[in-house]
């Protein structure tokens, strides 16, 4: 029974079965992987959006480049069980571990350029659960949609001024950001500053009834306006001197941990839309900062303070962005591991 | 080699067909979910995690059961080649199949990232954070992915050929279904 004799009655038919699976398969794949639509927005196209036109800083976060980290306590007053089941708002203290945070996707940039300021956070239970969170200062997203946060980047990083007019035109939501980064007071300290979830997610408590909240830690020190031009001047670092000098002298810093609870009809998927102020706030606990470390040897290097790593009784809501930012922090944290070379630890730490 | 069975045990059979189509799903989800930053990224890099770690106790379940029960002879009047070609292709796939879903965790403890599969279940680290190994175990995920891929379709058109070309008796060692007109070495 030899192969030759059996093609003619199998027919040419059955060999080109078989080829159309093959090439049937491979499209389907490439197009599964994005490879046949150059319009999908994939974290790699986010990624090159955030470059700047010298190239990315390699080994660094691909976004929110400069930091410093910071080791402490989560107390947990107890409230936040009437809200969740996490078991991180049960009263009791809890490890926490976080990055104090600038705006930029330059590691070198002089802290008087960048008007976002934000803060990593992971906090873990005593079982092992984590909570991650990255949020920053100003009170609401620059934009409804990671699309239109893409369209952003692109529009700021082009020369030409209609570039950035037609994005605004295009997202006017815009325009209310615009104005909080240029009203808005700077302070000369992180510890000044309140860092906002901005991003919803939903509450479930033992019962199963589901909230959707946003949260925000409120800094028990006074904010001090400075003007930037002042800022300017104490330095390129001046901020993570600051904190670093201001916990040696004055001890641990503390934000209060604060949830606000949406009510129907409330904007839960866009973060460029602030809540109503007199919605139901939920003090949950207290970020205590005891230790402040430099992000080149440090325990915040290492972790990607993706929004989506959340502890039972906290899940995702119909904000696209946590999704997105999940994609493309994995995405980052990638590239960044793999670069650890440009940015060489000093030594005595791991490899 | 008399005793040798003629097909299958009934259940490496629906190993193989559920595992096969566990497998494709895994290689589209795990292509389709690095490349979007649509709220579906979540659901899918949750099942990728839930489903892939699944498929990593079936494979070895299945290897005992291939220990146990073996495998039926390949036609005597297959071409050495071809015999070989299918003895090392099947142990790639089982090595594939053993090595994927380790690498997949091994990334992810590496990164000093949770691993979480449906239901909450959590999955303690066995390794510390690592950027050498991290990077190591993610291009040994993406590039062995592909190959996983590339060895499938091979694997496929083998299988096609043996049922609609050669028509050998072979695909009807895997298959589910009574073999229609049973093939005898005559034939
Ligand atoms: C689609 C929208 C967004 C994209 C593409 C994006 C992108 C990124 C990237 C690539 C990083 C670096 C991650 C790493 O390597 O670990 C980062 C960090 C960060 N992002 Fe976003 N981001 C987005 C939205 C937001 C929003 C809405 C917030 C705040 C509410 C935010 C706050 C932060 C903070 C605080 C960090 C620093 C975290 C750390 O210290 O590691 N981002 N972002
Ligand atoms: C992801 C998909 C698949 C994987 C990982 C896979 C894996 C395997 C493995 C490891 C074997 C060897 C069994 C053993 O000797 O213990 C096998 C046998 C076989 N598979 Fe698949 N398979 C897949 C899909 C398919 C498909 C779609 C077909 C359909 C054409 C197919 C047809 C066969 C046939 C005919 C055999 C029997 C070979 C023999 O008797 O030696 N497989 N498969
Ligand atoms: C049979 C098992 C598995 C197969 C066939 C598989 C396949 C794939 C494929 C094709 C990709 C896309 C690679 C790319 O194009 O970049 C991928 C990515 C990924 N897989 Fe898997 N996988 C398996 C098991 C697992 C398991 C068990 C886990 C974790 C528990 C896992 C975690 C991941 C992660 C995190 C990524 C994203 C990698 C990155 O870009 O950071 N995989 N996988």
């Amino acid at each position: 029974m030899s192969l030759s004799g059996k093609l003619p009655r199998a027919g040419l038919g059955s060999l080109v079965l078989i080829a159309a699976v093959l090439g049937g398969g491979v499209v389907a794949f490439a197009y599964t992987a994005g490879w046949l639509s150059p319009g999908r927005l994939t974290p790699e196209r986010m990624i090159e959006a955030f470059a700047p036109p010298s190239g990315a800083a390699l080994g660094h976060r691909r976004n929110h480049a400069k930091g410093i980290c910071f080791t402490g306590t989560f107390e947990a007053n107890g409230n936040g069980a009437e809200l969740s089941r996490a078991k991180v708002f049960e009263q009791g203290r809890y490890q926490a571990l976080g990055r104090f945070n600038l705006g930029t996707t330059d590691p070198n940039a002089v802290d008087a350029t960048v008007r976002v300021r934000g803060l990593g956070l992971q906090i873990t239970a005593a079982d092992g659960e984590e909570w991650r969170t990255a949020m920053i200062n100003p009170p609401f997203f620059a934009v409804s949609t990671p699309q239109a946060f893409h369209d952003l980047l692109i529009a700021s990083g082009k020369k030409d001024p209609e570039a950035m007019k037609a994005f605004i035109a295009a997202n006017p939501e815009f325009s209310a950001f615009a104005a909080w980064a240029k009203t808005a007071p700077w302070t000369g300290s992180y510890a000044e500053e309140p860092y906002h979830s901005l991003n919803s997610f939903i509450f479930t408590d033992a019962k199963g009834r589901d909230r959707t909240v946003r949260w925000s830690l409120l800094p028990s020190a006074q904010p001090v306006p400075v003007s930037q031009a002042d800022l300017e001047k104490r330095g390129p670092d001046y901020l993570e001197q600051e904190i670093t000098e201001r916990i040696r002298a004055a001890g641990p810093l503390r934000w209060t941990m604060v949830t606000t609870v949406a009510e129907p009809g409330d904007p839960t998927a866009d973060p460029s839309k602030a809540w109503p102020e007199n919605r139901r706030k939920v003090q949950v606990g207290t970020l205590i900062v005891q230790r402040i470390e430099p992000e080149r040897d440090g325990p915040c290097r290492d972790v990607n303070f993706d929004p989506t790593v959340l502890p039972q009784g906290i899940r995702v809501s119909d904000d696209p962005f946590p999704a997105a930012r999940s994609s493309v922090y994995r995405r980052s944290y990638d590239l960044r591991a793999a670069e650890a070379k440009d940015y060489p630890r000093t030594g005595t730490a791991k490899p | 080699m008399t005793n040798a069975p003629r097909r299958f045990a009934l259940i490496q059979r629906l190993l193989h067909w559920l595992m096969a189509v566990c497998i494709l799903a895994m290689l589209f989800i795990g292509a389709g979910m690095v490349s979007t930053v649509a709220p579906k990224y979540l659901p899918l890099i949750l099942v990728h995690k839930t489903l892939g770690f699944t498929l990593l106790i079936l494979v070895l379940i299945r290897l005992a059961l291939r220990l146990y029960y073996g495998a039926p002879p390949l036609p005597a009047d297959l071409p050495g080649a071809m015999k070989l070609g299918a003895r090392l292709s099947h142990q790639l796939l089982y090595g594939l199949m053993i090595v994927m879903p380790l690498l997949g965790l091994g990334m992810l403890w590496a990164a000093a990232y949770p691993v979480v599969l449906y239901g909450g279940f959590q999955i303690p680290a066995l390794l510390p954070q690592s950027d050498g190994v991290h990077t190591l175990l993610w291009n040994a995920h993406v590039y062995l992915g592909f190959a996983f891929f590339a060895l499938v379709l091979l694997h496929v058109a083998a299988g096609l050929f043996h049922a609609l070309v050669r028509r050998d008796g072979v695909f009807e060692t895997i298959s589910l279904l009574r073999p229609r007109n049973r093939m005898t070495a005559a034939e």
